[in-house]
């Protein structure tokens, strides 16, 4: 499931504040579905926010983060039209990603 | 004769093209992620004491985070954290932490903050029962805390 995205990024001053929420079941591996099966762990392990290409932000994420995780980080020197890029690795290998431009 | 000579240059292009995308997404991890590994042990660590001793110590109080968690939670599987630190009292922090006590693993989420990023991160996280919420911040090789009891009303681990 390479999911998509959503990410807003505004320009405070010259601090520019991330937004994104990113599409993902995060499943911890204790859980049991219906039939009494365990669903076996799916998570982001890995995240990385990019400004114009430089690492503004990067998490390491275990399962106890929310299903569908959001995350809000806040940067300097950042200016309107800029790139803003969110990219995640899950523990199988899949991965997501998501840009959008500074506003 | 020209027709099938262009097609076929094209499509050794865009094969090219391909290969060269390709090479780059395989390169790219190890290139950004070098500075440091994702601690395993850390997130598999049971109990707030063992989960400590893999980040490199107990944490000193302080008051220096201003950490934001809900007093109650209805739904564990969705608890708000924010967690702000105010550099006047605590400069350098390169590392947040946030963990939950009685998780099975109480590591949720690490954070490295490059210089020109705020000292600053919000996130939501899965509560299982209630407990203390522990925001942590590195500074110069140093860990610091700062935590709060969230209650749960609804388990965060349910299904």
């Amino acid at each position: 499931m390479a999911g998509k995205i959503r990410i807003r990024a505004r320009l405070d001053g010259d601090i520019c504040e991330v937004k994104a929420l990113m599409r993902h079941p995060m499943e911890t591996g204790m859980r049991k579905d219906a039939a009494g099966e365990a669903i076996p762990a799916h998570f982001i392990e890995d995240v990385q926010v990019t400004h114009n290409g430089n690492v503004v932000m990067h998490a390491y994420w275990g399962a106890a983060v929310s299903a569908n995780p959001f995350l809000a980080v806040r940067f300097a020197g950042a200016a309107a039209g800029d790139t803003v890029m969110v990219t995640w690795t899950d523990n199988k290998g899949e991965k997501g990603e998501g840009d959008t431009k500074i506003r | 004769m020209t027709n099938i000579n262009s097609a076929g240059g094209m499509a050794r292009r865009s094969f090219l093209r391909l290969g060269a995308v390709v090479a780059a997404t395989a390169l790219l991890p190890t290139k950004l992620w070098a500075a440091m590994m994702r601690p395993a042990a850390a997130f598999t660590a049971t109990g707030l004491e063992g989960t400590f001793a893999e980040i490199g110590g107990t944490p000193v109080e302080t008051d220096a985070i201003v950490f934001t968690t809900p007093d109650i939670a209805e739904n564990g599987a969705v608890v708000p954290v924010k967690v702000e630190i105010d550099e006047a009292k605590l400069p350098n922090v390169t590392k947040i932490y946030v963990m939950v006590e009685k998780n099975p693993n109480p590591l949720s989420a690490m954070f490295m903050i490059p210089e020109g990023t705020e000292k600053y991160v919000e996130t939501r996280v899965k509560v299982a029962q209630t407990c203390d919420l522990y925001a942590i911040a590195e500074a110069d090789g140093k860990l610091y805390m700062t935590k709060k009891e969230t209650k749960v009303t609804l388990g965060g681990c349910g299904g």
